[in-house]
């Protein structure tokens, strides 16, 4: 059983099972265990960007191939699903209809994309990859009629989907049962079986061909492998789950905007977890994303603290107020990178 | 037009091959054709096309002029991996592997080339049993079953030619390319690798092609020798009367001296 859904594929470290047996439950009990609508809101985010993060690891980890063109994916998921719902009214045929064209569209995108550009080297690519998604995300803020433009779109979805509906009458273990946890449930179970699928992939005939070009596409060539149709087919796998992402992503945020999916900050975000968490395995993916996000979002108010306790000696309040987050997040990666060069996963397998 | 695979036709035949970089002629039309249950010995000084004639034959190179044909059919405009799917095979002379997978991967991934599985996405590549199992014979043909599990890259220079031949053996071809298989290897290695291409050579239907400077090696495994000299064709024969003639005295056994 678990052979099976792990593809075979065993974390081969017992401290990385254990981190990983945790984030799992972490993020399975998220509304009863850490309670409020910021924690919650986390939650979701880290299960979005690990399979965001996954998706591009297939691409950067397993094939070799360096686009800029993931969040743009990643983005028409998202649209997709704020674009067909706030035109054609909060049911769940919109819901679904906008999901499949989204997916449809990304999918001829990324074929295109992969067919005509994929045969230069690997430097052109990104720099196509990063005039491709440039353009995108001038075209989302530009078609303001259309996508909302700076301001993106806000939408309701199915009443299911909302806070206000309420399933139980009576708290269960002290939480309240509503819309918000029905979505953060379907938020969660559809990025774990995507990841699983992610998982199958990488691990299947295909996945080794990948890996085999990545290693040496001139010697994959010379047994039979066209890498081009490869590498293309690879683009559409990694563009459909990263749309796929977008769409839990704009059914969680009930929001899509150039800022929480097509901006390129995300990308550089997403290049960071997969660097962090280790290219080339899955697992990477889950541990860098879920490590990100949290400081991301916590590493300020950490901070604060630290900054209030160190109130009197000087110099120090002032290097840890929570304005200078980021350069303390910087200087954490900096180190993450120089310690482990392999990744969190690559360090706690190499043990 | 297509012609019937039997032993009169020719396997492989390339017609008026040349190609040129800038000013440089490396293959200057060269016209061969090589039947079915044959080995052939390319032979010929360093620089003198060898390695390109084959790159032409199996598709890393384009021709500047001529055609190679492929059972009568014309596969001069065909990608390498579309030729390796018609049957061609070749082993590099430089190795040439996949560093970071295992042993078994590299050997691997050429038998599930040959079964046409590249495209199954949604298997573990572990439970295709009958793919392992044949790579692991393949890894036993060529005395490397223990090293199965090592990373390419770990292996000692000459279990690296090994696997080499192992990746083409899988491809299991009907047309074997060997660039000069026993380059670099120690003494006691290069009999494995040999006693491999007689037994291939034993099977009566395949084609080899066989790239090779020692002249020993040559002798005791060719049907014919043809020696390829600036990039022409200078000689093509029985491997005695070749070696005997003049003109690889010459050119490629240097005895006259150079001018």
């Amino acid at each position: 059983m678990i052979r099976t859904l792990l593809s075979g594929d065993y974390p081969r470290s017992r401290a990385l099972s254990v981190l990983l047996l945790a984030i799992l439950a972490g993020l399975a009990l998220a509304p009863f265990v850490f309670p409020g609508t910021r924690s919650l809101d986390v939650a979701a985010k880290v299960c979005v960007f690990i399979l965001l993060v996954a998706s591009y690891d297939l691409l950067l980890g397993y094939t070799g191939i360096v686009s800029f063109a993931h969040t743009m994916f990643f983005g028409i998921g998202a649209y997709g699903v704020a674009i067909a719902v706030s035109r054609l009214g909060p049911s769940w045929g919109s819901l679904v209809l906008g999901s499949l064209a989204a997916l449809a569209c990304s999918a001829l995108l990324a074929l295109l994309i992969g067919v005509l550009s994929l045969r230069v080297k690997t430097i052109f690519f990104a720099m196509i990859t990063l005039a491709v998604a440039s353009f995108f995300a001038i075209l989302a803020s530009q078609l303001s009629g259309f996508t909302g433009g700076e301001d993106g779109l806000t939408y309701k979805l199915p009443e299911l989907l909302l806070p206000g509906t309420k399933l139980l009458q009576a708290p269960l273990a002290g939480v309240e049962i509503n819309g918000k946890i029905v979505s953060y449930y379907l938020v969660f179970f559809a990025a774990a079986a995507l990841f699983l699928a992610l998982l199958r992939v990488v691990n299947s005939p295909f996945g080794r061909v990948l890996q085999a070009i990545r290693e040496n596409d001139f010697r994959a060539e010379a047994i039979g492998y066209r890498s081009v149709f490869y590498r293309s087919a690879a683009n559409c796998v990694a563009a459909l789950a990263a749309s796929a992402a977008g769409i839990l992503y704009a059914i969680w945020l009930r929001y899509a905007g150039p800022d929480t999916t097509l901006s390129l900050d995300i990308m550089m975000d997403v290049l960071l977890m997969v660097v962090i968490g280790g290219m080339g395995t899955m697992y990477g993916a889950v541990v860098g994303a879920t490590l990100f996000v949290i400081a991301q979002n916590y590493l300020q108010d950490l901070m604060k603290l630290a900054s209030d306790a160190a109130a009197g000696i000087p110099f120090v309040p002032a290097l840890l107020h929570p304005d200078r987050w980021l350069l303390w997040l910087g200087i954490l990666f900096i180190l993450s990178v120089y310690r482990f060069p392999a990744g969190i996963v690559g360090k706690l397998r190499s043990k | 037009m297509s012609e019937p695979r039997s032993a009169e036709h020719p396997v492989l035949q390339t017609h008026g091959l040349s190609i040129r970089f800038g000013g440089h002629v490396a293959v200057n039309q060269v016209s061969c054709a090589f039947h079915p249950g044959t080995l052939t010995a390319i032979v010929g000084p360093n620089g003198a096309g060898k390695t390109t004639y084959f790159n032409l034959i199996s598709g890393q190179l384009r021709p500047s002029a001529g055609r190679v044909t492929l059972y009568g059919e014309d596969i001069t405009a065909l990608a390498a991996p579309q030729r390796t799917r018609r049957g061609m095979g070749r082993a590099f002379q430089l190795t040439n592997l996949f560093p970071q997978l295992s042993v078994l991967e590299n050997v691997r991934l050429a038998v599930q080339s040959h079964a046409g599985m590249g495209m199954n996405l949604f298997s573990v590549w572990a439970s295709h049993v009958e793919l392992i199992e044949r790579a692991e014979h393949y890894l036993y043909r060529v005395k490397l079953a223990d090293r199965r599990d090592a990373p390419a890259a770990a292996l000692a220079h000459g279990d690296q030619r090994k696997l080499e031949v192992a990746i083409l053996l899988a491809l299991d071809p009907d047309l074997f390319m060997f660039d000069e298989p026993t380059a670099g290897m120690s003494v006691d290695e290069v009999p494995v690798i040999l006693e491999l291409i007689h037994e291939i050579k034993n099977q009566g239907d395949k084609t080899i092609l066989l790239v090779e400077h020692k002249m020993d090696v040559v002798r005791s495994l060719a049907d014919r020798i043809i020696v390829l000299h600036q990039g022409e064709l200078v000689a093509d024969g029985e491997p005695a009367q070749v070696i005997a003639s003049p003109i690889v005295q010459q050119a490629y056994l240097g005895l006259v001296g150079h001018e």
